[in-house]
């Protein structure tokens, strides 16, 4: 009997290993030191927000530059909400999210508009945009930004262990979501339009897929994880401004570079990008700008002589795939 | 009059814009390409610009004889080397690789020139201006740098219907297959394009160093106005190009004179409110 499955043994292997992975980074706040913590702290940022702008860039074709835009947005609305109206942090870390989304149906309005690359520097407009709004909001510190306030801080958790301990968590729970949820929805019905509208958007149009309101849909979620994210990277930093919460350098250029290097239009790519860059990062980062150079010129090389990434060129030796997307033709044995 | 004379300098900034936008425009008629590194390669040029000027003591406006031809082999080399290969039916390389020489250009300015803002020194250029009425007067320098703009497109359309290499243009622009068939290597013809490009940035870049204060990171926002100014004209049109610069550049003068933190917002704001009424632009000519 032919069958049809997704499920392979290395993918078996793969995800039980990631689970049990998982496992024991949750337990990281029993055993780890406080520097160690924020640094996974901030690897799960970047796998999140890789994984996000895998799904959009990788999957649904569209090329943001812009998505520090929804970062920067979700860091200061979890400001405002701490500050002002009194909510818990860790609840307004939902909330930003909440509100990222909100903002992304005009901003798609307007930057559906525009084709292929315009779309990406129209995004980054928008980034732009927003970065001269906040900088004008004198309650939210104005250019130079503000400190989240001790009673807020004091909210999180009582203590400083305690506090990282539950930041470091969340962080877990975000990156855990994202790429399960990105992992779902390339599963779903959602999943085989994309890869319908990826191999050719007229033929799946002919065949009846809505392909403006499946990109809307992949935009929307993709600045609600971006807007989740930004909200705990600030949430953890305990400070804000305009040039960090919006920065194209942190939360767009690096966040391409690793997924360029890991490998686009893969789920493990970001993964592996993530790992690669922080090796890099971990040992050059004394170099400065030429850290940020080699950079460059590692994903402009990757680009032109290998576009799949690490990752791809690997899974196209071996067929591995550890996140079971792909459907196989099982043969029966002779 | 403080109006009328915004809107004056306004129009005369956007020469500048109009310059910036021009290169950005050239290149995406003749092969799709956005290139996302040219605001950066406004300022290496300005940078250029400033080493020549340093080194042998010229006018700025002198050293634009050997800042152009610099660049202009800049732009071939790096059409031929690179952005060729990146060329196809796939966006997402000629977007990322551009995108990774923009970093790249930025910190390697950085590395060389450190984080220090420099600016030209034009001379009696930079005060010399003409009094058109009372209280009405505009610079000799932003008027040149608009007349530089009118000249660039002048030319351009020039080089585009009345030159061979204009033909050569048009058709790999038209078909790049049948062009192949016709004997044109649509390499060779990509890069003479990047080229062109490139000594357009070559002019807007030594303008801008003349005009403003500029630093490696500078080059980004450049970028940014050059492409609103493409999306406010319309596609594939010079001469709208140049007017989105003009419009673009009135929106920032005239939003400064209402309040100066609104300069840089109310530029941004008209470019979005083009995208969400016209969004092919004021005059289009181009399909895609």
């Amino acid at each position: 009997m032919v069958a049809v499955a997704r499920s392979t043994r290395a993918s078996r292997i793969g995800l039980l290993g990631l689970a049990i992975l998982v496992a024991i980074l949750a337990s990281a706040p029993y055993w780890a030191g406080s520097s160690n913590m924020r640094l996974m702290g901030e690897i799960f940022a970047y796998i999140a927000l890789a994984s996000l702008w895998n799904l959009l860039a990788g999957y649904a074709g569209l090329v943001s530059v812009g998505q520090h835009a929804y970062v920067g947005l979700g860091g200061y609305v979890l400001f405002a909400l701490a500050m002002f109206l009194g909510v818990h942090p860790l609840v307004a870390v939902g909330l930003a999210g909440v509100a990222a989304a909100i903002v992304a149906v005009p901003a798609a309005f307007l930057l559906f508009r525009l084709k292929g690359a315009y779309f990406a520097i129209g995004s980054w407009v928008l980034a732009e945009v927003a970065l001269l709004l906040f900088a004008r909001v004198s309650a939210l510190g104005g250019g130079s930004g503000t400190s989240l306030p001790i009673t807020v801080v004091r909210d999180i958790a009582d203590g400083r262990s305690a506090r990282e301990a539950v930041t470091y968590w969340t962080a877990l729970l975000i990156v855990v979501v994202v790429v399960g949820g990105i992992t779902l929805l390339l599963r779903s019905r959602l999943g085989l339009a994309l890869t319908a509208i990826r191999d050719s958007e007229v033929a799946s149009r002919s065949l009846g897929v809505r392909i403006t309101r499946v990109k809307l849909a992949v935009y929307v979620a993709a600045a609600a994880g971006a807007g989740a994210v930004g909200a705990l990277i600030f949430l953890t930093k305990l400070r804000i401004s305009p040039d960090a919460a919006f920065s194209l350098s942190d939360w767009t250029a690096l966040v391409i570079f690793i997924t360029v290097i890991g490998g686009v239009g893969r789920i493990e790519g970001p993964l592996v990008g993530t790992a690669v860059f922080f090796l890099l990062r971990e040992t050059l980062a004394d170099y400065g700008a030429l850290y940020l150079i080699a950079l460059g010129v590692v994903a402009i090389l990757i680009m032109l002589f290998a576009p799949r990434g690490l990752w791809g060129a690997f899974a196209a030796r071996t067929g591995l795939e550890i996140f079971p997307l792909q459907r196989r033709v099982i043969a029966p044995r002779e | 009059m403080t109006f009328a004379n915004a809107v004056l300098q306004g129009v005369l900034l956007g020469g500048l814009y109009g310059l910036f936008a021009a290169g950005l425009s050239l290149i995406f008629g003749v092969m799709r390409l956005v290139n996302i590194a040219h605001g950066d390669l406004i300022v290496l040029s300005a940078f250029l610009a400033f080493s020549v000027v340093d080194a042998l003591g010229i006018h700025p406006l002198t050293s634009l004889l050997l800042v152009i031809p610099t660049m202009a082999v800049i732009g071939y080399v790096l059409q031929r080397v690179v952005l060729n290969r990146t060329l196809g039916r796939d966006i997402l390389p000629p977007l990322l690789v551009t995108f990774g020489l923009s970093i790249v250009i930025q910190n390697a300015l950085l590395e060389v020139y450190s984080a220090d803002s420099r600016k030209l020194d034009a001379g009696a250029l930079e005060t010399a201006s003409i009094t058109l009425a009372d209280g009405l007067s505009v610079g000799v320098l932003p008027l040149l740098m608009f007349g530089a703009a009118v000249a660039v497109v002048v030319g351009l359309q020039l080089v585009f219907y009345r030159t061979a290499m204009g033909r050569a243009f048009r058709a790999v622009s038209d078909d790049r297959e049948i062009a192949e068939v016709m004997g044109l290597d649509p390499a060779k013809v990509y890069a003479a394009a990047m080229a062109l490009s490139l000594a357009v940035v070559a002019i807007a870049g030594t303008f801008l160093a003349m005009r403003t204060y500029f630093d490696p990171a500078s080059g980004p926002i450049r970028l940014i106005y050059g492409f609103e100014a493409v999306i406010i004209g319309g596609l594939g049109n010079l001469w709208g190009t140049l007017v989105g610069g003009i419009i673009l550049g009135v929106a920032q003068t005239v939003g400064a004179q209402i309040n100066p933190g609104w300069q840089l917002l109310a530029g941004h704001l008209v470019f979005l409110l083009v995208l969400a009424i016209r969004p092919q632009g004021l005059m289009p000519k181009m399909e895609d």
